[in-house]
């Protein structure tokens, strides 16, 4: 009992920052994702990382979860150098993910999907049992309706799917979230429901998260500060409260036609 | 075709198990309840086939005739585990039938260089596993279409058996006769084997992570690699468990007709088994399958290669019923498998 209290201490970062990615980058063949990415996720907070299609924020997403390797720059998890050999090494230092595609397998049952790849086993067989208890008890604690844990996901709706695809990360020991576009493609009512997901987890505290999104009206509802990404790089770094949709889009507009202008210019 | 059918559907009633009052409800919740199986189809034709051979010829269910039909059915079996678990995670194995030819031989090379039999039976099934292993490293590894790279393997080892056994057939050493019971030639020990292999497989597949991550990996390829899933080790996995099946079959048949034939195996085995997982069910795409499916699917096949040889429809004729058979069972399977979608069925 006596030598719980001392783990307990050790946990909290002094610094208050959970990740440091620093100067990260990543080429796939010729095409240049990253040049010189510099972020950091503060203890508890929600970031939201925005930027134009193509400008990289999924390829950081899947650096920062283990999925690609960088080839250059260095990840900080908790004050300590890691090299993420995978998703499953990443996993067991506390980051999850929920992608963009969901990585949901359509063939198998809502539970199956919430414990896949970290089903609970009784050596040899799956605990189906076990697994369909917690399924149908986080759901329920998430307030997602759904007909049964045992239907295929293929028969839910979009918001159902992304709803198990952020569920099945939440009940993690999760300490670092990264949730990429988890607001793609929703109707209003399914985007209401994985924004209160959202600050559900915020709720909770001990959970930092970084959010991909394109809504800036939505980013600045449920973040604490915004992350732009640009040609690779984090352009912009500002409080939430100290921005606006305006302000935002009118960077990217402009971007967007500065470039237009030296496309045009005669050479 | 058509009588056969009719006769199906005239069949169709008894399996519902319908008690005697409100026989008529019974009946439609039986087949509401088929309908609902993924076998549901295959399940019908095989009660129905294996009842219009009992009625029309009696030595169909002699004992020597249901030996010779389970010898026929078990290899399918056999083999269809490994391929249900390769198509279900989004390949395929062609050159299985040539690791079946080739393993007798290489056991009986082994005995004649004066290994003792039970580790050149060994090395039999070792080279099973080896060759899955090949087929995965090209499948997976170097990324080649496994429906090209298993071919390529399946000449491959079609020519080093041609070569080295100079295409003579040859009579599996006396000393090995004794294992070769167990294996293959007492009456029952092939669909023996075959059972408890499938019911092995069947538990794997629907009760272990492995299961579980072979249909993620057919399911979501991406998906399955995003959770983290390590869906190399489960294809080369699944590549060898198939290659090691195929030889196991490979020695049977041996020791069951006493003989190693280099015109044994080939493509045919392996298309029965790959026809045996589909018509059971199997995606050909991946993601689904079951091994109850492959292996009504493999009765099936077996009661008509045996059931019309019995009845004496002359032989030229099999081909045709075969493959109007497995057609008719096809559309089947597709047409059920609508109405369940549009929710008809539920």
């Amino acid at each position: 009992m006596t030598s719980e209290a001392p783990e307990v201490q050790a946990a909290a970062q002094p610094t208050g920052d959970v990740l440091r990615a620093e100067h990260i980058a990543k080429r796939f063949g010729a095409v240049t994702a990253l040049t010189d990415v510099n972020l950091h996720l503060v203890r508890g907070e929600v970031l939201g990382l925005i930027g134009d299609n193509g400008a990289g924020k999924s390829t950081l997403v899947k650096i920062i979860c283990g999925f690609h390797q960088p080839d250059a720059g260095r990840i900080i998890i908790g004050g300590e150098q890691v090299r993420l050999r995978s998703v499953d090494h990443a996993r067991s230092l506390g980051i999850d993910v929920v992608y963009q595609d969901l990585a949901l397998v359509n063939q198998l049952t809502v539970y199956h999907n919430m414990f896949l790849n970290r089903e609970r086993v009784r050596w040899p067989l799956l605990s189906n049992k076990a697994m369909k208890r917690l399924a149908r008890q986080y759901l329920a604690e998430m307030g997602v309706d759904i007909p049964s844990v045992e239907t295929d996901v293929a028969s839910l709706s979009g918001g159902q799917r992304q709803a198990i695809a952020v569920a099945r990360s939440m009940f993690t020991e999760a300490k670092i979230l990264l949730l990429d576009e988890p607001l793609a493609a929703m109707g209003a009512k399914e985007a209401a429901l994985i924004l209160d997901l959202i600050r559900d987890i915020k709720r909770r505290g001990d959970v930092s998260i970084i959010v991909i999104a394109h809504n800036y009206a939505q980013v600045l509802e449920i973040c604490d500060r915004v992350n732009l990404l640009q040609h690779g790089e984090i352009t912009l770094d500002r409080m939430a409260r100290d921005t606006s949709v305006q302000e935002l889009s009118d960077i990217v507009v402009e971007e967007y036609r500065r470039a237009l202008q030296e496309r045009h210019r005669p050479a | 075709m058509s009588e056969i059918t009719q006769e199906q559907a005239g069949a169709v009633g008894p399996p519902a198990g319908a008690p005697p009052s409100g026989a008529w409800r019974g009946i439609r919740a039986g087949a509401r309840f088929l309908a609902r199986q993924r076998e549901a189809t295959i399940f019908v034709v095989a009660v129905a086939l294996f009842l219009y051979f009992a009625v029309t010829n009696s030595s169909f269910t002699t004992q020597s005739n249901l030996v010779v039909l389970s010898q026929d059915i078990a290899p399918i079996i056999i083999i269809a585990i490994g391929e249900v678990l390769l198509l279900i995670s989004g390949e395929i194995d062609l050159s299985v039938g040539f690791i079946y030819a080739f393993a007798p031989f290489l056991m009986s090379y082994m005995i004649s260089y004066g290994v003792p039999v039970l580790p050149a039976i060994l090395i039999g099934l070792l080279f099973g596993l080896v060759a899955g292993w090949f087929n995965g490293f090209l499948v997976v590894t170097l990324g080649l279409p496994s429906f090209i790279a298993t071919l390529g393997t399946g000449f491959l080892l079609d020519g080093i058996m041609l070569i080295t056994s100079h295409a003579e057939p040859v009579i599996p050493p006396a000393s090995a006769a004794g294992a070769g019971k167990w294996l293959g030639s007492y009456s029952w020990s092939m669909i023996v084997w075959a059972v408890i292999l499938l019911a092995i497989f069947h538990v794997v597949l629907t009760r272990t992570r492995w299961g579980l991550h072979t249909v993620a990996a057919g399911g979501n390829l991406l998906g399955a690699r995003e959770a983290g899933i390590n869906v190399a080790r489960i294809k080369y996995g699944n590549f060898m468990i198939t290659g090691l099946l195929g030889a196991l079959v490979g020695l049977q048949i041996s020791f069951q007709t006493n003989d190693i034939d280099p015109l044994a195996g080939g493509y045919q085995p392996m298309f029965y088994a790959v026809t045996a997982a589909v018509i059971g069910g199997t995606a050909m795409l991946g993601g689904s399958g079951t091994m109850i499916g492959a292996l009504l699917g493999a009765i099936v096949l077996g009661l008509l290669t045996d059931g019309f040889g019995v009845i004496g429809i002359s032989a030229n004729a099999l081909p045709a019923i075969f493959g109007g058979a497995i057609i008719v069972a096809m559309i089947a399977n597709v047409q059920l498998s609508r109405l369940r979608e549009s929710g008809r069925m539920r």
